[in-house]
């Protein structure tokens, strides 16, 4: 069988055509050697730049360092906000190879806890690829070191040692100065920068570390080290130091801020302290609050859901952004104006329990009978203040009002202000389209109706008719600051005012036991009790429901002959005054003789079951039993309790 | 040839030898920078085992024809049963299998069968009288020889083996001179074949393979990493490259398989341009050689065996060059004398073996045809 086409193949023929074929081959393999070498050229000639700089993007690899963070300092040099060496872990996701893994490789070598894990996987799952996902932080050289050793079994993991924020006084200062966590992802995609996504960079999320981020981040530094496929660093090429951000001199003072935070115990409330020759403010607290420290190491699950679910609100800064009405609080500043509108203080009225405007019957906390302006001051008569707000017209009084600085925003540096409302006939013909009434004018003469201010205007109220001067207040400590104007009130009245607080505390007013435990001086105040609910639920005191319960307000200043510090003291729910001024009464005293106040102090926490922070962790450790209890139940793995808990009383055992 | 030197000795292909030796040396300076500066592991025992080879290379270079053309079948056969043994012990094992172990060494049967075929092919021709070269029975035999190796070597599964075996034995026959038109019309076969047989007839990672060859910036960190880094190597190397020990593609371990698949890389990255050229003249000066002994051939089993060795040798180099350079899928050929590897040094050295015992004996014209 031929397929040949029937040619007769001799031996010659054959060697012949080996020959001719094994010269094709030899230009075949020739040619592709000549392509080889082509190719090699073109590449390694052509394309060098690009290669090269291939090779190097390999090779080297640019690592930012984050710059140490400007402290904040009180007006005594000592630090609001620090920074604290720190040994930290992140992953980066884009790198991780098998997640499951090297986070369970990390929670053992780093024991984290199950909430810690599960907070973890969620982020990964979140994370875009170039967020860093934090593992922990605050670690000791033991456990760093154990991680260290084993990143190249865990690919994405990112030891680092640097630097964390630290607030030394924790939740004193949680509103105030807000916290610093790992940027967002719009943050990112508003701004590409590098540094953000580099782990352990932290911006500021809220308050003072917001506000000044701009002063406060520093420049970063940066590193060019020579790593391997595998991320291992083989020596550092060079170094750029970081650019520390500048420091902020606040005008707190940081031991009074926190003796605040901490006189306040249980309670939900604010104080506020400010300098009546500059109008610094000296202290401004919120409490119940948060500790900064938990929010800037990224917060668990289960202490956000206790904070969130507390009905004392610590989420919210209560300084700034809590209305309550001012009740009594304001009638000092109602008789300013019923002083410029020329009433005498002499004239007498007379209080039987009440007044009738119209057809309705305004109750007086009290019959006084017949009182003076004084005397209307110290004992708090409605009566009076009704009658007199009555002759002279609410426009009048609302004006004084904001004189002093109540219904204003201020200029501070803060992420917001909820600055309340001072009512007036045209408010409220903008507002409820309707006339103004007489008794929108008895109401608001209290410092109730749709009168409300927030804490810190009571204290720049305080401070204003302490002064007399146009105090604003201040935050940032600056140096040279011209004096404040003085306010177009008469002196005489201002002065006439500050002797009717005098009486409230050291006559026969309604806060003697606010009275300083000092000698030579003396405090001048004013109370206020601001209802709540209608008076069906009684007076609103200390026997009925905690939601129900009046306000307890106080403003005050000492000394009273040359007043150099006004304060304004807000319990929320407190059942009255007489939660507020006592609070007022032990934070002045502490302005004069720390020893004394701190003493006081010492004694209550231990009644109250010890210092902020010992209190929030056992908060949170029984909110996690009961939530785990909770999830038990809802499973099935534990039968629910035989008495159903009442809302109420539950309610009262968060706020403990 | 100088007096004092005793004849076996001056007899010895020096120029041959030598070649080989400067290449291999040339190897041994490549893989000492590979391994960061250090003779271990791999340069001192790529030296070690060359040598090895070497000796036996001289030893293959007494045999005569006689002999080679006696064990071509026998060895063949063996070579057959290795390979089934290794999937017979795979098959045990579970997974791929391309080693047998006999306990003083390991063999890579596949590797044997690069020769073994040349050997079998060769015979098969210089056996077949010289009028039935365009007959039936030129072709039917060899598809028999090839059936077997081929369908074991794919099943280990080795494409890359597969795909030399069978070059080198078309080679063979087409040296031969089996009809032109059968390769011709073959060429068009495979252009029509391919695309049909690559949806249908490789395994997963082949068809990934030869996707990222095609575009390999396309997945950078997975498939296409090895051909992305390695052109980065060569790219980045220059003309005059980064100097002896100061690649850093290859220390950093951004290139895989330095040492071994894409040593060239390596290579191109620390000596650039003029170390690629070098090394594609050191491979020129042998395949002339290799072609020149089979040319100089007197006998047809010389002459077809001589040039099956050679292309074999060439496939490896070219395969593997086209491999680094990004201009072929990745298969896993490494590049001869300068890979670190013991079995595939031992097939190409085989090689050269029996192509320096063709050199010095190229027989009678006739003598065989006689």
């Amino acid at each position: 069988m031929s397929i040949g086409g029937g040619k007769t193949i001799s031996g010659a023929v054959q060697a012949l055509t080996f020959t001719r074929r094994a010269t094709v081959i030899g230009g075949l393999q020739a040619s592709i050697g000549v392509l080889l070498a082509g190719r090699m050229a073109y590449i390694s000639v052509a394309e060098n730049e690009r290669y090269q700089l291939l090779s190097e993007s390999n090779r080297v690899n640019l690592t930012l360092v984050p710059p140490r963070r400007g402290w904040l300092i009180d007006r005594n040099g000592k630090p609001i906000a620090n920074n604290k060496t720190d040994f930290r872990v992140d992953l980066i996701p884009d790198r991780m190879q098998d997640k499951d893994k090297t986070v369970a490789t990390l929670a053992r070598l780093l024991s984290l806890d199950q909430e810690e894990i599960d907070r973890i996987n969620k982020e990964l799952e979140q994370a875009t690829s170039f967020q860093p996902v934090q593992v922990a932080t605050g670690l000791d050289w033991e456990s760093f070191a154990a991680v260290s050793v084993r990143l190249p079994d865990l690919p994405g993991v990112s030891p680092r040692q640097g630097f964390s924020r630290f607030y030394p006084t924790g939740a004193a200062v949680g509103h105030l100065v807000g916290y610093v966590g790992i940027a967002s992802a719009e943050d990112y995609k508003e701004n590409p920068d590098p540094i953000l996504v580099t782990p352990g960079y932290k911006i500021g999320k809220d308050g003072l570390e917001k506000t000044f981020e701009d002063r406060l981040q520093g420049k970063p530094g940066a590193k060019r080290v020579e790593v391997t496929a595998r991320g291992k660093i083989v020596r550092e090429l060079d170094s750029r130091p970081d650019i520390p951000g500048k420091a902020m001199q606040m005008t707190l003072d940081i031991d009074l801020q926190e003796y605040a935070a901490r006189r306040l115990g249980p309670e939900s409330g604010s104080v506020v302290v400010m300098d009546c020759k500059t109008g610094d403010i000296l202290a401004m607290t919120s409490m119940p609050s948060f500790d900064p420290n938990s929010f800037s190491d990224g917060i668990g699950q289960t202490e956000y859901g206790m904070l969130r679910d507390d009905d004392h609100v610590p989420l919210r800064d209560k300084s700034l952004k809590g209305l309550f009405p001012p009740g009594s609080t304001i009638k000092p500043m109602v008789s300013l104006a019923l002083l410029r509108g020329g009433i005498d203080p002499e004239e007498t009225v007379s209080c039987p329990g009440g007044l009738r405007v119209g057809n309705r019957f305004f109750n007086c906390h009290s019959t006084h009978g017949t009182v003076n302006m004084k005397r209307a001051n110290a004992q708090s008569c409605d009566t009076y203040f009704y009658k007199m707000a009555l002759r002279i017209g609410y426009d009048a009084i609302a004006l004084m009002a904001r004189e002093l600085g109540l219904g204003a925003k201020y200029d501070l540096p803060v992420a917001s202000q909820s600055y309340g409302t001072v009512p007036d006939t045209q408010w409220i013909k903008k507002r409820h389209d309707r006339e103004w009434e007489n008794f929108d004018t008895v109401n608001s003469a209290i410092g109730q109706g749709f009168f409300l201010s927030n804490p810190l205007q009571l204290c720049v109220m305080a401070a204003r008719m302490a002064s007399g001067r146009n105090l604003e207040a201040k935050l940032l400590l600056e140096q040279d600051r011209p004096a404040a104007s003085p306010l177009d009130i008469s002196p005489e009245h201002l002065s006439f005012v500050r002797e009717a607080m005098s009486e409230v505390v050291n006559g026969a007013g309604t806060a003697r036991r606010a009275r300083l435990p000092l000698d030579n001086i003396k405090l001048g105040g004013k109370t206020g009790t601001a209802q709540v609910v209608s008076l069906k639920y009684g007076r609103g005191g200390r026997d009925v429901p905690w939601k129900f319960r009046d306000h307890g307000l106080f403003v005050c200043f000492a000394p009273v002959e040359n007043p150099r510090y006004a304060a304004s003291v807000v319990i929320q729910h407190g059942g009255g005054s007489s939660s507020a001024y006592p609070v007022a009464r032990d934070v002045m005293t502490f302005l004069y003789d720390r020893e004394k106040a701190m003493k006081k102090l010492v004694a209550m926490e231990e009644s109250w079951g010890g210092t902020i922070s010992e209190r929030m962790d056992r908060q949170l450790a029984a909110y996690r039993a009961q939530k785990e209890l909770e999830k038990a139940i809802a499973e099935g793995r534990v039968a629910p309790p035989q008495t159903e808990a009442n809302g109420e009383d539950s309610a009262a055992e968060v706020g403990q | 040839m100088n007096d004092f030197i005793p004849a076996p000795i001056a007899q010895l292909p020096w120029k041959t030898i030598l070649l080989l030796l400067v290449m291999a040396g040339f190897g041994f300076v490549v893989l000492y920078s590979a391994a960061g500066g250090s003779v271990t592991p791999w340069a001192g025992l790529h030296m070690v085992r060359f040598m090895v080879f070497l000796g036996m290379a001289i030893v293959f270079s007494r045999l005569k024809e006689n002999f080679w053309k006696a064990i071509a079948f026998p060895v063949y056969i063996v070579v057959v049963i290795m390979l089934l043994g290794v999937e017979l012990i795979g098959a045990v094992g579970g997974g791929s299998q391309r080693w047998l172990n006999l306990g003083f060494i390991r063999i890579q049967p596949s590797e044997l069968m690069k020769p073994a075929i040349i050997l079998a092919v060769a015979r098969f021709y210089d056996l077949l009288p010289a009028g039935q070269i365009r007959t039936w029975g030129a072709i039917w035999p060899l598809l028999m020889l090839l059936a077997f190796p081929c369908a074991l070597i794919l099943l280990q599964p080795d494409l890359g083996t597969t795909i030399t075996v069978l070059a080198g034995a078309m080679t063979v026959a087409f040296l031969a001179g089996l009809p032109m038109r059968l390769f011709i019309g073959g060429a068009a076969a495979i252009a029509v074949i391919t695309p049909i047989a690559f949806f249908f007839g490789l395994e997963d990672y082949q068809q990934r393979r030869v996707t990222t060859f095609l575009n390999p910036e396309n997945d950078p960190l997975g498939a296409g990493y090895h051909i992305s880094q390695s052109k980065i190597a060569i790219g980045s190397g220059g003309i005059f490259g980064k100097g002896f020990l100061n690649g850093t593609q290859s220390h950093l371990d951004y290139l895989p398989e330095g040492h071994t698949d894409f040593v060239f890389a390596t290579m191109a990255e620390e000596w650039g341009l003029m170390g690629g050229v070098a090394v594609l003249f050191g491979f020129f000066l042998l395949f002339r050689w290799g072609l020149g002994v089979a040319m100089r051939a007197k006998t047809r089993f010389s002459q077809l065996a001589a040039a099956g060795l050679s292309t074999t040798i060439f496939f490896y180099v070219a395969i593997n060059l086209m491999m680094v350079m990004g201009l072929a899928p990745v298969v896993g050929i490494p590049l001869p004398f300068l890979s670190h590897g013991g079995s595939s040094m031992m097939t190409i050295m085989i090689c050269i073996g029996i192509l320096m015992a063709i050199d010095r004996h190229p027989g009678r014209r006739g003598g065989t045809f006689g």
